[in-house]
């Protein structure tokens, strides 16, 4: 602010605001600028500086998978549904069954939505169906300690497309042995 | 200058004589392909304006006088003029007639000169064309790389004199793009160009979030294969982990006062909102109910938060005090409302809400609880104002493709924001500068 106001002046002193009195010429000369107009530049390149960007790249994540052998890990769910179909009954056991034995693993149950919608809303959404998978392994007996319920809501279609099979498809809940 | 009630009947016969044409289109010069801005509409008070080539621009990497028209336009508040074929600059003493017979209202007219030590001196000034006098003038002595911010400047300047309301064109904005497993973060000039990356990660980044003073960028990054939400020194890319709590960790929003956010946590369940201090710690859970609570948002006085709820069994936009307490429903028509957003000047809520099967940006006058749709796409999202509260940026889908959009907040001018190539989104329009 402090730095607008001084430009302000200084650009009000060198053009004279709404008088009609004339800018300098340009500066050309190769002793450097005047005072005026170095002036104002300092304010705002000061401004600029502030404006700059430094990039970050975080590179590749990477993970491996475990689990029971010949269990699904994925959980579908119906539009606009939570619910965790009687269907998966024996999925959900049998990584119950699976975890019991391996007190150290620990899972995360990552909730994923179809395309409609806001993103922010969606991870709400994805986050109440891997919260229905977690009471539901909870409920089977996996310790509380074992099991993280996350959500990526719209951000990690498992196939793109916009018609009901691929969006059936989306809305999922995976169990996940990073 | 002209009383606002004549430029108003000129500017409507102007529309009446090119019948109510509703598209109006800009195009860069050729010589700068990188810049193409496409406005749309027509306003009801557009402020006719001739911007004259500055001397030497040709000789500059970025066409000043374009940058300049293109802000302006894109503003809603004025239109452009042929200026005519007089070589101008700040020094010329411009023949007013031939513009006035043109309709313009206003004139300006500068100059690019490469200094000694290789710094841009971008100089100008403006006219009031009816009354032939000289309004004022400036000068921007800037590097290279910042000739398109003295632009935005200008911009800034001619704004203000000729509004009486502050310019948004030197402002920032950031937004997210996604080309294939690449997501980035970048910082744009208000017109969507000059991108700078600040944040590459091969895992999705939502939801940036400006801090007020305009320094840190604050968003949620999946690069732990969960939401957590961090801030982020842009100028230095100095990065800080803000909130990682069990669960999802979503939706940062800072209070006007820099001092803490709102953030919406699920470590007890489902998704509820809680006030984080900004130099981190222990959270304050907000809300308490057993459905779906985020999206929080603060008005600007600070004493309310404006957030979304499925209490209802739908979600909606309610409004309590930022400190917790009883909230008030707030957006009542309508199955599906999100995304809520208020103006700097606390006067307007912009928000998503679902018509049919379609997502469109609203604006609600708070006064009167008055909404109306702004656009006619199907996919909006993620509504954000500018920092004189008179343009909204969002992003949506064009031909399928993701686009960022300005408009006015009476829906009547629209601008495309370029941008890099692949799927953009998420966008966040920075405060003035401080």
């Amino acid at each position: 602010m402090k730095k607008s106001f001084l430009l302000i002046i200084l650009v009000a002193s060198l053009a004279g605001c709404a008088t009609g009195v004339k800018l300098d010429a340009p500066v050309e000369d190769k002793s450097g600028s005047s005072t005026t107009s170095s002036s104002s530049s300092s304010a705002l390149d000061g401004q600029a500086a502030k404006g700059g960007v430094t990039s970050v790249d975080l590179g590749s994540t990477s993970g491996t998978d475990g689990g029971p052998a010949n269990v699904g890990k994925i959980v579908y769910f119906d539009y606009d549904s939570f619910l965790v179909k009687p269907e998966y009954t024996g999925v959900i056991d049998a990584h119950v069954k699976f975890l019991a034995s391996r007190k150290m693993q620990k899972i995360t149950v990552e909730g994923h939505t179809d395309a409609a919608g806001g993103r922010e809303y969606n991870l709400a959404l994805g986050q109440k169906r891997a919260e229905a998978v977690r009471r539901a392994l909870a409920l089977s007996g996996l310790a509380d300690v074992q099991i993280e319920a996350v959500s990526f809501g719209k951000e990690k279609p498992a196939v793109l497309g916009s018609d009901d099979s691929s969006m059936a498809k989306n809305r999922r809940a995976e169990i996940s042995y990073r | 200058m002209n009383t606002p009630k004549n430029s108003l009947v000129r500017t409507v016969s102007f529309w009446a004589c090119a019948s109510i044409f509703l598209f109006a289109t800009f195009v860069a010069l050729p010589a700068k392909a990188q810049f193409k801005v496409d406005v749309s509409g027509v306003g009801l008070t557009q402020l006719p304006i001739a911007i004259t080539p500055f001397k030497g621009e040709d000789a500059a990497t970025q066409k000043i006088s374009a940058i300049v028209m293109a802000d302006l336009a894109r503003s809603g508040r004025f239109r452009a003029v042929e200026p005519g074929a007089a070589v101008l600059d700040e020094n010329s003493r411009p023949d007013m007639s031939p513009l006035r017979q043109k309709g313009a209202d206003a004139m300006a007219a500068g100059s690019v000169t490469r200094l000694a030590d290789g710094r841009i001196d971008v100089r100008f000034r403006l006219w009031d064309v009816v009354k032939a006098v000289d309004i004022g003038a400036e000068s921007h002595v800037v590097t290279q790389a910042n000739i398109r911010l003295a632009a935005h400047r200008v911009s800034d300047f001619i704004y203000e004199k000729l509004t009486g309301e502050k310019g948004i064109f030197s402002t920032r904005i950031a937004y997210i793009t996604k080309a294939g497993p690449r997501h980035t973060l970048w910082v744009a000039d208000s017109d969507g160009e000059n991108a700078k990356s600040a944040l590459v990660s091969q895992e999705p980044i939502i939801s940036p979030s400006w801090s007020p003073n305009g320094t840190q960028l604050t968003y949620v990054s999946f690069e732990s294969r969960k939401p957590e939400v961090w801030t982020h020194e842009v100028l230095t890319g100095k990065r800080r982990l803000l909130a990682n709590f069990r669960g999802s960790n979503s939706a940062p929003s800072w209070s006007p006062d820099g001092r803490s956010l709102v953030v919406t946590l699920t470590r007890d369940g489902n998704a509820q909102l809680y006030s984080l201090n900004a130099s981190g710690g222990e959270p304050k859970r907000l809300s308490k109910s057993d459905g779906i609570e985020t999206e929080g948002s603060f008005s600007p006085d600070g004493r309310n938060i404006y957030f979304v709820s499925d209490r209802g069994g739908a979600p909606q936009i309610y409004r309590m005090p930022a400190v917790g307490g009883n909230a008030e429903r707030v957006t009542f028509a309508g199955s599906y409302n999100i995304s809520p957003t208020l103006s700097p000047d606390g006067r307007w809520l912009a928000y998503i809400s679902r018509i049919g099967s379609a997502f469109k940006l609203h604006v609600m006058e708070l006064s009167t609880g008055t909404a109306t749709a702004l656009t006619d796409t199907s996919a909006d999202e993620h509504p954000s104002f500018a920092a004189n509260s008179k343009l909204l940026v969002y992003a949506t889908k064009l031909q399928g493709k993701e686009a960022l959009m300005t408009t006015t907040l009476d829906g009547r001018i629209k601008a495309k924001l370029a941008g890099v190539d692949g799927d953009i989104r998420e966008p966040a329009w920075g405060p003035f500068d401080k």
